[in-house]
């Protein structure tokens, strides 16, 4: 008990669940957007893994963090492209589109990476980005340690998250958007324009769950290595459906799911040799499966999500 | 320029269809052979040499679609119901994690003729019981299954990563990590000698064969498809949905614990969270290019069994990375998809 109240005390913890949550906020914002135009993107999981490589690349090749960050999001949008293309135009199955784009983006960035970094005993790395110290929150006893510790992409984040809801939910573009989610007929009888407003929604949530791949190797670790996305893709894909598509309750949905990452990498080290390691790293994923039974039912699901629309053609 | 749904499609044009896809594939591929300096006419070449040139090579392929060709059928038998089963890679962990516990723990001294059948089955319902957990969720609590079964296959891994540092360790493995091994009795017994190819290509080819005739000439496959075409003109016309898409899981999660069961029992010998180079995720590719058929599957599967074997080779032969395979087989599913875009719909001016 002494043990638990040690780690939940320690800032080390609160700075890491800001440091864990910050892909998942990127990811899981992307794949909300993707999902409120109708479309729900299963590359997600190969973007971010393009985005990884793509962003460490280019700052390995002499490019500076940011525009690491920004080339991560450019091929992000590419791709999401791709499955527009797919799921928009040709309205194929998103399912199977999504799981294509995954593997193809996975596998493609592996092979570009092998291709420019010559296999070396030790990975090479980059200098990531380094915490922004803001005055006088960052020497804040506790606190300063706890929460104003963290790098540049972790507030982008955070304030992305805000940008999204005030965009989805209070801008002319933002209805038009959740519009084509909801009844794309309605859209476009409004005149608005439901192929456009989804390959734009897939473009932007696309680059979005990039740059959260692109945080992994700039700014939590400092190389890139194959399968270092780790299934977060798909659990920001559960945490869409937790958020019941919203993206204040995405963040928080990221941040309690952090929390209790970042609380069982600690329980960890405290009960080593009692339990498997391994029953800890399930944790996450079998979070996630809990949170989805949980609010599945409860969730509203955007009504012509996972329908293509044609006009003129009856669904 | 508008679209216009074709009214049937020509057989013909089914078997071309998975033909152009791939060369479309190939001659991206080539594109990034290219990119990393190496000759591509060469290069395609050596990935047919290096795949069918040699009877070691030959029957190394064919190993390897036996797996291929299991997952395939599991991806196959549950899209044509919309089951989105993408967890066969976790199914076929826990399959081969069964088949080794039963062998070495239970029976390692029950002759072949009784341990055999009895491995198989024990991977088969491995596979089907952890299938049948992500469609109860959706039965009961309208969970997508997609994502449940991605998620499960982290769990799958980390699982059989768990049982095999410590009830299943194998003490005379100086502390690698790896299961005891399958009794002498449970292995399969090979087809060729002096290769690794067994009997499970014929037991996946027969499955097909069986599969095949249970879709097309069985009630339960006529309810299957129809819960794929249409839900809800399947239950208005008396099928017994909840039980149908329950059966199909069974099958498909089995065919995929079956898929782990003869690689662990027909090349292996032992369990490793390596075992799998992503078996479960290639029988997508395989089950599309398949056109969901499955007795495509064959074909598909040692078309897929080719890509990696002789683009493998290849690579090191010519010093590009060997992700070249991964990259080829994925773009052969995006390219699949589009064409099969084509059989459905025409352009017309």
């Amino acid at each position: 008990m002494n043990e638990i109240m040690d780690i939940l005390g320690s800032a080390g913890l609160w700075a890491a669940v800001l440091r864990i949550a910050t892909p998942l906020i990127f990811g899981t914002l992307g794949a909300l957007l993707c999902e409120r135009a109708g479309v729900l993107n299963l590359g997600i999981e190969g973007i971010m893994t393009f985005g990884a490589m793509a962003g460490w690349l280019a700052v390995y090749q002499g490019a500076d963090l940011w525009t690491g960050l920004l080339v991560a999001a450019i091929c992000g949008g590419i791709f999401g492209a791709l499955h527009a293309v797919l799921t928009v135009t040709l309205g194929l199955s998103q399912h199977v589109s999504g799981l294509g784009v995954t593997l193809f983006a996975a596998s493609f960035s592996y092979y570009l990476f092998r291709l420019m970094v010559p296999v070396a005993g030790t990975p090479p790395t980059i200098m990531p980005f380094a915490p922004v110290d803001i005055p006088v929150l960052s020497d804040l006893p506790f606190l300063g340690q706890a929460l104003f510790n963290q790098t540049a992409p972790t507030w982008l984040a955070i304030g992305l998250s805000a940008v999204l809801a005030w965009g989805l939910f209070r801008t002319p573009l933002g209805l038009a958007i959740r519009m084509t989610g909801e009844n794309p007929q309605a859209a476009d009888a409004q005149g608005l324009n439901p192929t456009a407003l989804r390959y734009g929604a897939v473009i932007a949530g696309s680059a979005l769950m990039a740059m959260g791949g692109a945080f992994l190797t700039l700014s939590a670790f400092n190389s890139f290595f194959p399968t270092m996305v780790q299934g977060r893709g798909w659990i920001c894909i559960a945490l869409v459906v937790f958020a019941s598509w919203r993206p204040g309750r995405a963040l928080l949905g990221a941040l309690l799911f952090a929390f209790f990452d970042a609380f069982q990498l600690r329980l960890q080290t405290v009960l080593t040799g009692d339990i498997p390691y391994q029953i800890f790293l399930m944790i996450p994923y079998i979070l996630s499966i809990i949170a989805l039974a949980v609010m599945a039912r409860r969730a509203r699901v955007p009504q012509a999500l996972m329908k293509p629309y044609r006009r003129g053609e009856r669904t | 320029m508008r679209l216009e749904r074709r009214e049937h499609l020509s057989p013909l044009r089914a078997v071309t269809t998975p033909l152009i896809a791939v060369a479309v594939a190939l001659a991206i591929a080539g594109g990034l052979i290219a990119l990393a300096g190496a000759p591509v006419l060469q290069a395609y070449g050596r990935i047919v040499t290096e795949a069918f040139g040699s009877r070691l090579a030959a029957t190394e392929t064919l190993t390897r679609a036996v797996p291929l060709m299991l997952t395939g059928l599991a991806a196959a038998v549950a899209f044509r119901a919309r089951l989105w089963n993408i967890g066969a890679e976790g199914q076929l962990y826990l399959g081969a994690t069964a088949s080794v516990t039963v062998s070495a723990l239970l029976i390692p001294d029950a002759p072949p003729m009784i341990q055999i059948p009895l491995l198989l089955l024990a991977g088969a319902m491995a596979g089907m019981v952890f299938l049948l957990l992500p469609l109860w969720l959706r039965l009961r609590f309208q969970v997508d299954e997609v994502v449940t079964t991605l998620l499960l296959n982290f769990v799958a891994v980390l699982f059989v990563s768990m049982l095999i540092d410590t009830v299943l360790k194998d003490p005379l493995a100086f502390g690698w990590p790896q299961s005891v091994p399958v009794a002498d009795n449970g292995m399969l017994p090979k087809l060729i000698s002096r290769s690794r190819l067994h009997i499970g290509l014929i037991i996946a080819v027969a499955l097909a064969v069986a599969v095949w005739f249970v879709q097309s000439r069985t009630v339960f496959g006529l309810q299957s498809r129809a819960a794929g075409l249409n839900p809800g003109g399947a239950v208005f016309a008396g099928v017994p949905l909840g039980r149908t898409l329950i059966v199909v899981a069974m099958i498909s999660g089995g065919l995929a614990g079956l898929a782990g069961a003869v690689e662990v029992m027909g090349v292996k010998g032992y369990v490793t969270t390596d075992l799998s180079p992503g078996y479960g995720y290639s029988g997508i590719v395989v089950a599309m290019l398949a056109g969901l058929n499955p007795l495509g599957v064959i074909a598909a599967a040692l078309f897929t069994a080719m890509m990696y074997v002789g683009a493998d080779g290849m690579s090191r032969a010519m010093g590009i990375p060997t992700y070249i395979a991964d990259v080829t087989v994925a773009l052969s599913l995006l390219s699949m998809l589009v064409a099969l875009f084509f059989t459905q719909y025409k352009v017309r001016r």
